[in-house]
């Protein structure tokens, strides 16, 4: 029996997974997903923001369209920030495309004209 | 002078929403008037994900979610003023104000007072010690490092354990610093489970729980921080201490609703630390109408869009003259309940009403009971309470009318 506290939303359940993978405590089915996903191969949405060339000290915020392993984190971090956005950027647009062969774009989330 | 049928203080999420929903019912000389450079408050330096769960059932960061207020603002034309400050709010609604263009003076039919809240800095707390740089709010810290682009920090020790002190520890991590520790006087944490698991435990980053700074060290910069656990009275426990080697301490030790500017106004502070306000957000001062986190300091953004499309709706009834007064009711927060919001019913056309509600201290096996002069009109179990959450509690009223008197939210502990 191993115990988790699920992160999908605000609410924040304590969650139970048993040996063979069922999941109790939770309040919603994406807990379960979670709690599933968590144990066999855990990842997460991350959010940074990105230097833009030729704009001193300008940032403009992005994301990982879709989780990524949680252990690439901090490699995926070093990459977008040896990287530089090109103005103007729109949100939802890619900035970098495929970081580090994860088959996961960078994309924009904040608006810079 | 100018003059303004409605004028909304903060465009942050409290405020555009209170502009979106006036304009919806009607109102069309709107002034939304905002200190920043930009629209969206501090959700523009929140670049984390997990806003609009509630609203929009999606994961959006704080500038994404902010983006879809300000555009629908944009859209309709609604008239805003940024970089521009508040110098004073005088009776008969006189706002002067001052920006690129020098001071001037706006008079308004209606207010709509949505200031947010501001971070409790270390002059709030007693630090001991020295008085060197580095050490500053947490989100201070996420404004240089989101929207400044500065990294303020290589080794940090966070106290408190609010939200934003989470946030900013992960972030920091992310970002190259070493987050040796966050502290946390009480013996609970302050944040939310989620973000303990996603900031803390998934970067090995430690909580004490039971810790506080003892003393500061440092003569220029921070160079060392002695915390000290406390036993339950919060007294330092002698030789209960850890040191810690940083250059930097921030500070998530609470936040309090920024109202100061509301003082020349006559209002009525609630036990929040906010306006008193009725069942549509308007304050004691008629016409005066506020929202969000200068009311009462919310734990999602979704709740706090809520409230301003509710004190919108109420300016543009108070604005079209459709208010009539007749209930006399005041809200009362009894025994573990720290707060309530609204603290006063006075419209009986309002069927469905909001109770907006935190505990003093966590508790479990509970009902929380709400009670009209000594009738009880609501009975929901819980099986835990926290005073990190936020709890709200829905009722009609169309089957039972309320009576003048009294609503009582009272906490009871099952046996």
């Amino acid at each position: 029996m191993k115990e988790l506290t699920c992160i999908v939303c605000p609410r924040g359940c304590h969650l139970y997974i048993d040996d063979n993978l069922k999941v109790s405590g939770n309040f919603c089915k994406r807990g379960e997903t979670y709690a599933i996903e968590e144990l066999t191969h855990p990842s997460r949405i991350l959010t940074t923001t990105m230097r833009i060339e030729n704009r001193n000290s300008k940032l403009v915020c992005v994301k990982t369209n879709k989780k990524i392993p949680k252990e690439k984190m901090l490699d995926v971090m070093n990459e977008i920030n040896n990287q530089t956005a090109k103005a103007p950027c729109k949100i939802g647009d890619t900035a970098i495309e495929n970081i580090l062969g994860l088959g996961v774009d960078i994309i924009f989330t904040s608006e810079v004209d | 002078m100018i003059n303004k049928d409605l004028v909304i203080i903060g465009g942050g999420s409290a405020g555009l929403a209170a502009a979106i929903k006036a304009r919806q019912e009607g109102i069309k000389d709107i002034l939304i008037i905002e200190k920043d450079g930009n629209l969206g408050g501090i959700l523009n330096q929140c670049i984390h994900n997990g806003f609009g769960l509630e609203i929009f059932n999606e994961e959006l960061t704080g500038p994404e979610y902010a983006y879809r207020f300000k555009q629908i603002v944009k859209d309709k034309k609604i008239e805003y003023l940024l970089n521009t400050s508040i110098l004073s709010l005088d009776k008969g609604f006189f706002i002067k104000y001052i920006n690129e263009s020098g001071v001037s003076i706006c008079h308004a039919k209606c207010i709509i007072f949505a200031g947010g809240c501001y971070e409790k800095n270390a002059g709030a707390i007693n630090l001991m010690g020295d008085r060197p740089s580095g050490i500053f709010t947490a989100g201070c810290a996420q404004k240089y490092i989101n929207i400044k682009g500065y990294m303020p920090a290589k080794k940090v020790v966070i106290l408190g354990s609010g939200d934003i002190g989470l946030i900013t520890a992960r972030r920091m991590t992310l970002e190259g610093a070493n987050v040796l520790a966050v502290l946390e006087i009480m013996p609970y944490s302050n944040g939310l489970n989620r973000n303990i698991k996603q900031c803390l435990d998934d970067f090995n980053i430690p909580l004490y729980l039971s810790y506080t700074v003892k003393k500061v060290i440092g003569k220029s910069r921070l160079e060392k921080i002695i915390a000290g656990k406390v036993d339950e009275n919060l007294n330092f426990i002698d030789g209960e201490e850890i040191e810690f080697d940083c250059d930097t301490l921030l500070l998530s030790v609470g936040l309090v609703p920024n109202i100061s500017i509301l003082n020349n106004l006559g209002i009525e502070v609630s036990s929040a630390k906010g306006p008193k306000v009725d069942e549509i957000m308007q304050t004691n001062v008629s016409g005066l109408f506020a929202a969000g986190n200068c009311v009462h300091v919310h734990d999602l953004v979704d709740f706090v869009t809520n409230e301003g499309y509710l004190a919108g709706f109420g300016a543009a009834l108070y604005l079209k003259n459709q208010l009539k007064e007749d209930l006399n009711i005041d809200v009362v927060a009894r025994n573990n309940v720290s707060y309530v919001v609204p603290n006063k019913i006075k419209y009986s056309s309002n069927k469905e009403l909001e109770f907006k509600f935190r505990v003093k201290k966590p508790c479990k096996n509970v009902d929380i009971i709400i009670k009209n002069n000594d009738k009880i009109i609501k009975k929901v179990y819980k099986l835990a309470l926290l005073p990190s959450q936020m709890e709200n509690i829905k009722i009609n009223t169309t089957n039972s009318p309320l009576k003048d008197g009294m609503i009582t939210i009272d906490i009871e502990t099952r046996a």
